[in-house]
């Protein structure tokens, strides 16, 4: 992959730390994404170096401000959690041990109005750079500098061919795809990380499809 | 990459006779198809923001409450300084930057947010000596970009991987050369200022007190600004590093790996775990758990 200009004179941001505040940021960020409505409710559960230093870095206000939907850059990430409460988003940051995926972890759970509920675990790579390591439990790899679609559905033969010949219909072309499944319950998730944005009726259509449970469109957050 | 390496870029310049951050320009279009005038455009307004962080007036105290208001003192005595008015307004600069993001306030990092406050310091000063415009800011920071991008790629910009000297040691080498663009263009001598920047902070490590980008991050930032701009004096006045900037980058990847996990940003080492510096740490997680 390398780096371009952009990583090395930037990212502009809200400081103090690349990977403990603007990468938590873009973490809070795709939790919003990937459940697409404004939350009411936000668990954040802060792992390793995001737990032993969160209150210095604002990694808290950096996730939950992330979560409201502003970007690393945002000078308001410093009052998210005032602004939380404000939109009434009602907040609850912890520590907790998450595994040893990685020092800088955090699992964000997200609850709407409408009771849909998504839960995810982020992982801050360093210099702002991101993945996404699970989505509802399921286990992916998602940097979030793509645009992307994530499918939820009963795992069954012809489900891939299902997705991509839509998204090849509307000119969409796939620079990383992966399939996941969840032993316990034999559904599977597939990560669709495209060129180009993908149109709202390419998703709908895949909706459409028995057995497509969630759908979901999440835009790059890099 | 078109360029995996500064003798890469220096190669490069030299057979179009043109300055490295033409190479890095035509490099981005190519590989990354950002088009030139795009690319410029969104250095300039990086650099907007880079110019109002190293403003030192109303810089907030930081998160851990251990830096702030440093930018300010230096700014007072910048005209009867006894270094002298320009190395002054580069310390005064790089704290005001560094302080900024201690209180996240918003900066570029460059190559990281914990040495943002280098590349802007110098740049920023020798631009206003050399009376050089926007356009040519740019370019420079196209120029520093090119050596921070060959940093990253054969060794490390991360104190985790590699201790300060990646992080302020990076930002200086960038720094060096964005300077010695402005002052000579010369590829070769951008190349040896980066050499001779990064050469002098080979081993410094990163033991941040609590953790945090503050103590002794902020100070650290001034000095290495003032650090690249002598660098690039050198440079510019036809000093040489003896050793090629790009092995001066392998002895710095084998000195990052050489040094234990408590010198790479944990902090359970160096100042991190002196008296005074667990001191500080305890407070601060103290008023922690009380929150």
């Amino acid at each position: 992959m390398g780096y371009s200009v952009y990583d090395i004179i930037g990212p502009v941001m809200v400081g103090p730390s690349s990977s403990h505040t603007a990468g938590a940021a873009r973490i809070g960020k795709m939790a919003l994404n990937i459940l697409g409505k404004t939350p009411v409710m936000a668990t954040v559960l802060l792992h390793g170096s995001f737990a032993a230093t969160f209150k210095g870095h604002g990694t808290d206000r950096a996730l939950v401000g992330g979560i409201l939907g502003m970007d690393p850059d945002d000078l308001r990430i410093k009052n998210a959690l005032e602004i939380a409460a404000e939109q009434g988003v009602m907040v609850r940051i912890s520590a907790a041990d998450l595994g040893d995926a990685h020092p800088n972890l955090a699992k964000i759970i997200l609850q709407a109005e409408d009771g849909e509920r998504v839960e995810i675990l982020g992982a801050s790579t360093g210099g702002g750079k991101i993945v996404l390591l699970e989505i509802d439990s399921f286990p992916l790899q998602l940097s979030g500098e793509y645009p992307a679609l994530v499918c939820i559905y009963s795992d069954q033969p012809g489900m891939v061919a299902k997705v991509s010949s839509i998204l090849a219909k509307h000119g969409i072309n796939i620079a990383f795809m992966r399939v996941a499944r969840r032993a316990e319950d034999r559904m599977a998730l597939m990560v669709v990380e495209t060129d180009q944005p993908i149109p709202r009726e390419a998703a709908s259509k895949i909706q459409a499809f028995t057995d497509f449970y969630k759908v979901k469109i999440i835009p790059p957050v890099v | 990459m078109a360029f995996q390496t500064i003798q890469d870029l220096v190669a490069l310049a030299q057979n179009q006779e043109c300055a490295i951050w033409q190479i890095v320009m035509e490099t981005e279009e190519k590989e990354r198809g950002i088009p030139g005038d795009e690319l410029l455009r969104e250095m300039a307004r990086r650099w907007q923001v880079m110019l109002e962080s190293i403003e030192s007036t109303g810089v907030q105290p930081s998160m851990g409450g251990l830096v702030g208001g440093d930018a300010a003192r230096v700014a007072r005595i910048v005209d009867e300084a006894v270094i002298g008015r320009v190395p002054a307004k580069v310390i005064a600069r790089a704290l005001a930057a560094a302080e900024t993001n201690a209180a996240m306030g918003r900066i570029v990092a460059a190559p990281t947010a914990g040495s943002c406050g280098i590349l802007p310091a110098v740049l920023s000063v020798v631009a206003e000596e050399t009376g050089a415009g926007t356009t040519e800011v740019a370019h420079a920071l196209l120029t520093a970009a090119g050596v921070g991008m060959v940093i990253a790629k054969n060794a490390s910009i991360s104190g985790a991987d590699g201790g300060c000297q990646a992080e302020c040691g990076a930002a200086a080498a960038m720094a060096a050369a964005a300077a010695a663009e402005l002052l000579a263009g010369d590829p070769v001598i951008v190349a040896h200022a980066a050499a001779l920047a990064l050469k002098n902070l080979l081993g410094l490590v990163c033991d941040p007190v609590a953790g945090l980008v503050e103590v002794p991050c902020v100070k650290r930032n001034a000095f290495a600004a003032v650090h690249a701009l002598t660098a690039a004096q050198m440079a510019v006045a036809g000093v040489q590093s003896v050793i090629p900037p790009d092995e001066v980058i392998w002895a710095m990847h084998r000195i990052g790996k050489a040094l234990p996990e408590e010198l790479r940003e944990t902090g359970r080492g160096g100042l991190a775990v002196t008296p005074t510096g667990k001191k500080l740490a305890a407070k601060i997680h103290d008023a922690v758990d009380q929150a």
